[in-house]
């Protein structure tokens, strides 16, 4: 392949023309969300499915925030447990990591909510009840949220290891020799640097991790997928159900999608030295 | 009174990687207070291992690493305060990128030492006037030549005020036409009296400025005397084949 292409006067040129490199993708994407958003302004069925299905949102939304918050704190202690000194530590964050990337979340998602959490909560309030006479109980939404939390914790962890395994070890070695203990270099010196390689990856995840709370629904979660579900099975309006349902979604992870795109811009110009 | 305790005295060293690569085999080495040694050999000899024994980056196998008194090689030293007082400046400057140049000169002098920010940025600008560069001082690393950010890291390793300095390969990887200004500070601190070791393939500067050559080859060290002895009249075989490649 070569890089140059003639111009209609036979002239060979490395300019590209404007439909060339102009984004289409993004006018096709506006376009089927401006559709989509006219279709529930003027369709009355649109207008239902919307009207019963977007009460899901602040659901979906908490959901996700709650375990993508949860999936942090457990990938930073995983993620660095792996690189632990204690032999101990290092092969339980091992555990963790490979057993839950290795099952899919659907069955887990099961597993945690109908066996796991029933049972630890049974034992938990035995105790709690004959202590304190109060009983804890985790509902589905939060059963299946923390699930969530748990599987993409496995995941981040496997990015902030990986961060951190990028900074070259001359850094650490430099803080060390400065005086400064283990942890003063990880924090000071390899963690700021990781996380440029960990911020994008982490931003995925956080889009990922919105789409799959709509696997809250099997719990019954009434989140916008359980609503799409509900509202499509009683009225046989598949069609406005699911449309209305994937039109929420792609706002939302578009926005998100911007968002990130406009942080790592940020980030990739501090690399350039230009703050 | 005994005879003045050595800055830093290595006995019985050895280091071996993956229980069958033997990079250092019993090393005996000795640098007296204000001493400059310098230390050559063919690449893979083991040279930099031995130095980065010193404040034990590298872990030796066996043997004893005794700096300024605290023997370093038990199990109960406070290696994070003795590693303060021994600077090391690395083939790679490895700066901190993501630091301007005065925020890499502060950070150790503020965390190890306690320095307030005023003391420490202070305390930076001299060692930055005393490297030629004080008008980078708000830079950041990559916006420097390799030259300047190799006399950054030198500033950077003399803000802690280290009784030893640690010189690995330190112009290996810069542009020919940049070796000179790292090596005319060097030159300057060793006239200053501080206590060197450096590992350098800089004929001219271990003769302008080392007390003593120390030639490593296959992990052992060959020989010890006078640079201009060493160079002239080596007493062994192998240090001899290894000035004939490099000496024109």
């Amino acid at each position: 392949m070569s890089d140059f292409r003639s111009t209609r006067d036979g002239r060979v040129t490395d300019e590209r023309p404007w439909w060339d490199t102009f984004p289409w993708w993004s006018l096709i994407i506006v376009g089927v969300l401006v559709w989509m958003g006219w279709q529930i302004v003027i369709d009355e069925d649109y207008a239902l499915a919307w009207e019963r299905i977007i009460p899901g949102l602040g659901l979906t939304i908490r959901s996700t925030v709650y375990a993508f918050g949860i999936a942090l704190a457990i990938a930073l202690v995983a993620g660095t447990g792996q690189m632990s000194r204690n032999v101990v530590i290092r092969n339980l964050a091992r555990t963790y990591v490979e057993f839950v990337r290795g099952i899919p979340m659907l069955p887990l998602i099961f597993t945690v909510a109908l066996i796991l959490v029933p049972e630890g909560t049974d034992l938990l309030n035995k105790r709690l009840d004959a202590w304190f006479g109060w009983e804890f109980n985790l509902s589905f939404e939060m059963r299946a949220t923390v699930t969530l939390a748990v599987i993409y914790g496995a995941y981040m962890a496997e990015i902030f290891r990986g961060g951190i395994q990028s900074i070259p070890p001359g850094q650490t070695e430099a803080g060390r020799s400065l005086g400064l203990t283990r942890r003063q270099t990880m924090r000071s010196v390899v963690l700021p640097q990781a996380m440029r390689a960990i911020i994008p990856p982490m931003g995925n995840d956080f889009i990922a991790i919105l789409k799959d709370t709509s696997l809250l629904s099997v719990l019954g979660a009434l989140e916008i997928t359980q609503r799409a579900r509900q509202f499509s099975a009683s009225t046989f309006k598949f069609r406005e159900g699911y449309f209305v349902s994937a039109f929420i979604y792609l706002c939302l992870t578009l926005g998100l999608s911007v968002l990130l795109g406009v942080l790592e811009r940020r980030m990739t110009r501090d690399r350039k030295g230009e703050r | 009174m005994n005879a003045p305790e050595p800055m830093i005295r290595l006995s019985g060293v050895s280091k071996t990687f993956q229980k069958t690569i033997h990079a250092v085999k019993g090393a005996d080495l000795e640098v007296a207070e204000g001493e400059v040694v310098v230390i050559v050999g063919p690449s893979g000899s083991g040279k930099s291992t031995v130095l980065r024994c010193i404040n034990l980056l590298e872990v030796p196998t066996t043997g004893t690493v005794v700096v300024d008194g605290h023997t370093l090689t038990d199990a109960g030293t406070d290696l994070d305060h003795v590693r303060a007082e021994v600077g090391m400046v690395f083939q790679q400057f490895n700066l901190f990128p993501h630091l301007t140049v005065v925020e890499n000169i502060t950070l150790a002098q503020r965390m190890v030492r306690g320095r307030s920010k005023d003391e420490a940025r202070a305390m930076a600008m001299r060692q930055l006037e005393r490297v030629g560069i004080p008008d980078k001082a708000d830079s950041f690393p990559r916006q420097l030549s390799g030259g300047q950010q190799q006399r950054v890291a030198i500033a950077r390793s003399l803000a802690m005020e280290p009784k030893v300095m640690l010189f690995d390969e330190p112009t290996s990887a810069l542009d020919p036409e940049m070796v000179k200004e790292v090596l005319d500070v060097m030159l300057e601190l060793a006239g200053e009296g501080m206590t060197m070791v450096v590992v350098t393939h800089e004929m001219g500067f271990a003769k302008a400025a080392a007390d003593r050559l120390v030639f490593i080859d296959e992990g052992e060290i060959v020989e010890v005397g006078p640079p201009e002895e060493v160079f002239t009249n080596p007493s062994h075989e192998r240090t001899r084949a290894f000035f004939d490649k490099i000496l024109y």
